[in-house]
């Protein structure tokens, strides 16, 4: 076991209108086993044996499936790893070390306080169309519904997608096509999505545009830095979604 | 952006076969003649104006999306650290793309316009005058070598840019399959080496070999 001291400069902004800045904190003793998570523990821990004001951060499962923790570390979205920032360990970094860490940014990522953003964008796209509406009863026999192997696949592939943000977080555009494009192509692939397929691609896309994230590029940065490793596969799917459902749906 | 990139790439394919006729050693009578072809024929001079259309919507909408996505994250990050993955020419579109409009106005102005508007050189091919295309392409590219080494550096920045645009357009529409990506970013590849480089060697060739 190793110890090391390090140099954090941290994002500071008391609340959503304050004007930010980043300000910088000495931590030394810090164990190399810790995750990132801890180390900011640690840190809280010191600032407020001095009354000061812990810094805000979102975490909640600290087991890298709940997509909650976030946080830009030295410019990447989860830090040096890929993988979530709760999945981070201190042995990613050396004593002596600075280390930058920011919020996401992007125009509907709103800061709420220090490293805390809002995401209720992504809550609000999944809600224009992010499901299969299911009428009640008992459920129907699996076998019913044969699903190649290699959809299941690919469709499970899709869905393991947190909503954690690294991928706007990433993007140069602060795009969230990745996301969006994993939450269409999950249903788009099986039966269960069919009934709402062109509605969910309209809808969806709309409500992306709606909340003011950027458009794709096509860098493949979110799919380099997704803690999930998401194709950029999802985004073709959906452009290609987008486009059919466009020319072809009963919305005019 | 997708499908007038591709627009545009097809363009440059039939630009550059054409110009290869630069190369007969004919003292330039075939490239006279594909250029009176191409300035007078009928059907040429409207796609002309589709053309012209396509490089408009395409640098339209380029401006619009860039707009758009810089509006996307109003404060930057401190520290932004590029994923290796992520190669510099997707990042950087924009500037090559700016660049390769600059060269291209230029172009206009050492070619286009002189030929259409003013230039009176005139060559007799079996008995009929034609305007001197050729001893222009020659006097601009050998008199004046900035205008060479110009046009070799703005090839490098097509290439960069055909680099990303070519295989993103296909990503774009939305066309994505394991057969097919592969082949994709390799004709893209291609493209963007063998493309550029054929317009490079013509400065080249008039500079040191004519």
């Amino acid at each position: 076991m190793n110890t090391m001291n390090l140099t954090l400069k941290i994002w500071r902004q008391p609340n959503a209108k304050a004007k930010g800045e980043m300000k910088s904190y000495k931590i030394s003793g810090i164990n190399d086993h810790m995750s990132f998570l801890e180390m900011l523990d640690v840190l809280n821990e010191d600032l407020q044996k001095k009354n000061e004001d812990p810094v805000v951060f979102d975490h909640d499962c600290r087991e890298g499936i709940c997509g909650s923790c976030s946080l830009v570390i030295n410019g990447r979205p989860h830090g040096p790893q890929q993988t979530t920032t709760c999945q981070l360990h201190m042995r990613s970094f050396k004593d002596g070390d600075t280390i930058y860490i920011e919020p996401w940014r992007a125009k509907a990522f709103p800061v709420i306080k220090d490293l805390m953003v809002d995401r209720s964008a992504f809550d609000r796209i999944q809600h224009s169309g992010g499901y299969v509406s299911v009428n009640t009863g008992s459920a129907q026999d699996a076998n019913n519904l044969p699903i190649g192997k290699e959809i299941a696949d690919e469709a499970f592939n899709s869905a393991t997608c947190i909503g954690c943000g690294a991928c706007v977080a990433a993007c140069k555009n602060a795009s969230a096509m990745l996301f969006v494009s994993a939450k269409i192509s999950q249903l788009a692939m099986l039966p269960q999505g069919q009934a709402e397929r062109k509605k969910r691609a309209e809808s969806m896309v709309a409500q992306m545009d709606a909340e003011g994230f950027g458009a794709c590029t096509n860098t493949g940065a979110c799919s380099a830095e997704c803690p999930k490793e998401i194709s950029m596969a999802n985004i073709a799917m959906m452009n290609r979604e987008y486009l059919g459902a466009k020319l072809t749906s009963e919305a005019v | 952006m997708s499908l007038t990139g591709l627009f545009l790439v097809s363009f440059l394919l039939v630009h550059l076969s054409g110009n290869f006729l630069l190369y007969r050693s004919d003292n330039g009578d075939a490239f006279n003649l594909y250029s009176h072809f191409m300035s007078t024929n009928g059907v040429i001079r409207v796609l002309e104006i589709g053309l012209l259309a396509g490089f408009l919507i395409h640098i339209f909408t380029a401006y619009i999306l860039t707009q758009r996505n810089k509006a996307a994250r109003p404060i930057q990050y401190a520290v932004s650290a590029s994923n290796a993955k992520v190669t510099w020419f997707s990042r950087n579109m924009g500037l090559s793309g700016s660049i390769v409009l600059v060269f291209l106005i230029i172009h206009l102005i050492n070619f286009y316009f002189p030929f259409h508007y003013g230039y009176d050189t005139y060559v007799d091919i079996e008995g009929t005058s034609y305007k001197d295309m050729y001893t222009l392409v020659a006097t601009v590219f050998k008199n004046e070598w900035w205008y060479s080494i110009l046009y070799i550096l703005a090839m490098v920045l097509l290439s960069f840019h055909l680099q990303h645009g070519f295989a993103s357009a296909f990503q774009t529409l939305g066309l994505e399959h394991k057969k097919y990506t592969p082949i994709i970013k390799g004709l893209g590849t291609l493209i963007s080496v063998l493309v550029p480089l054929g317009f490079a060697t013509m400065p080249v060739y008039f500079l040191f070999f004519n």
